[in-house]
């Protein structure tokens, strides 16, 4: 009886709460132009980051430091999920094998979803997708290997290694800029070297977001194998 | 009413988000709330960019063709990028923490847990 | 028939399916399923709504990623939500 009567209660108050949400959205009407700031960074993007993809030159140039509270969160949460599993003794406790056609498969493509992950964050700033997207692929990649092989382990040193310099040469970039511009997080590639100025559309533009892309991707791919590989390590008790 | 032309993609939104709402304050496994958490994120992150759209402009990548008039915008999709990534690192967190409740009081039943108390 | 101005009236309808079913079935590995079939959709609705930087990161992530992660969870604790005993029959069970 209790049951039912909390049921319901849920039952009503998500009507009420959905009735009120659609009144608020009734005033946004869907599919007008309602920009403000967007006609803004629209206009001057192509000459003041030299990227063509205003999203990234958003995520990374006008809002670089929002970008970098987010790769704090991602460590953190990374850190944390090490943290809470660790045990001292820790084994993959896999016990059947892949399949032929799973491993044959995974020895083939390993090294073509690792550079299609590379592709994606080195284009950030031509094509869509960016340095998340990138690392999530290369993530994927050893997600595959996990499965296929019972075996299989990242190498945790370089790893490790790895996703702490990647995530130091972030704020050291931003260090430089502050000694060379004026602010942190100055595109000085762009703005004082003009390196690429007659060049957009092409690879070697965009100031500093291939270099931020390139740090971001290899961070969030090494962070995300091992949050993968926290998870699935269990202590085997002797 | 007022909330007669509200656009399919709103609707499916604010149904998504309502479905998970209706998964957290309901189940009473802790596997299944944090399922229905991820629900949520996910019904939040296609309200935000469907608030940004206009009608019959094109992705915000100024190629050859697109002038800066041309696109919708761009600045949701920013937030939305950033706010996936974040959803996913506290979903493993809240797995993690629920896999050593798990070890801990060898149950996942909510009820229970507030029983137990250590 | 052809309705191809109403293809997104039909995904946003498996979606929500989909989510009714991530929710309401008491196998936890199919519910995992469930919840990426969810992202699955939402990216396609996101190309749809013309951002294509959102679609990859919700497939890449939320897809792929959040449902390995929920489903390695899965398998360290238990898989059915009650605690009886049930084998998981040809069809899964309400």
């Amino acid at each position: 009886m209790v049951s039912v009567l909390k049921r319901s209660l849920a039952i009503l108050s998500i009507l009420i709460i959905g009735y009120w949400l659609a009144q608020g959205l009734a005033g946004v009407p869907f599919g007008q132009d309602k920009m403000l700031v967007g006609h803004y960074y629209l206009n001057h993007v192509k000459e003041q980051t030299g990227a063509v993809n205003a999203v990234t030159a958003i995520v990374v140039n006008y809002r670089g430091f929002d970008t970098l509270g987010e790769v704090t969160v991602l460590f953190i949460a990374s850190t944390g999920v090490g943290a809470l599993l660790w045990r001292k003794n820790r084994k993959r406790t896999a016990k059947t094998e892949g399949s032929v056609v799973l491993t044959t498969g995974t020895e083939l493509l390993f090294p073509f979803i690792m550079m299609f992950g590379v592709y994606i964050f080195i284009h950030g700033h031509l094509t869509p997708g960016g340095g998340f997207p990138g690392g999530a692929t290369i993530a994927t990649a050893f997600l595959l290997l996990y499965l296929a092989f019972t075996v299989y382990e990242i190498p945790h040193r370089g790893f490790e290694k790895t996703e702490g310099l990647a995530g130091m040469s972030y704020v050291l970039v931003g260090l430089i800029g502050l000694w060379i511009g004026g602010y942190f997080l100055f595109d000085w590639i762009w703005q004082s070297w003009h390196w690429g100025v007659n060049n957009i559309g092409r690879l070697f533009s965009g100031g500093f977001i291939p270099v931020i892309y390139t740090i971001i991707g290899i961070k969030v791919g090494t962070e995300l194998s091992g949050i993968v590989d926290n998870m699935l390590k269990e202590e085997v008790k002797e | 009413m007022s909330i007669s032309n509200i656009g399919i993609y709103y609707f499916g939104a604010i149904s998504l988000v309502l479905i998970g709402l209706y998964g957290v304050l309901v189940k009473k496994n802790l596997m299944k709330i944090l399922i229905s958490l991820s629900v949520m994120e996910t019904g939040v992150n296609l309200l935000l960019i469907s608030i940004g759209y206009v009608y019959g402009k094109s992705a915000p990548i100024l190629s050859e063709g697109i002038g800066p008039s041309q696109t919708v915008d761009p600045i949701p999709q920013a937030l939305v990028l950033t706010a996936i990534v974040i959803g996913v690192a506290t979903t493993a967190m809240a797995l993690s923490v629920a896999i050593l409740i798990h070890e801990k009081y060898g149950t996942l039943n909510i009820e229970e847990i507030r029983r137990l108390r250590g | 028939m052809n309705c191809f101005g109403c293809i997104e009236y039909i995904i946003v309808a498996l979606m929500i399916i989909s989510a009714v079913l991530a929710i309401e079935w008491r196998d936890l590995l199919a519910a995992t399923v469930g919840m990426a079939a969810v992202s699955l959709f939402a990216s396609i609705l996101f190309f749809m709504l013309q951002a294509p930087d959102v679609a990859m990161t919700e497939a890449a992530i939320g897809a792929a990623l959040s449902g390995a992660i929920v489903l390695f969870a899965v398998k360290r604790t238990q898989r059915f939500e009650t605690e009886e005993e049930e084998r998981p029959g040809w069809w899964v069970r309400w």
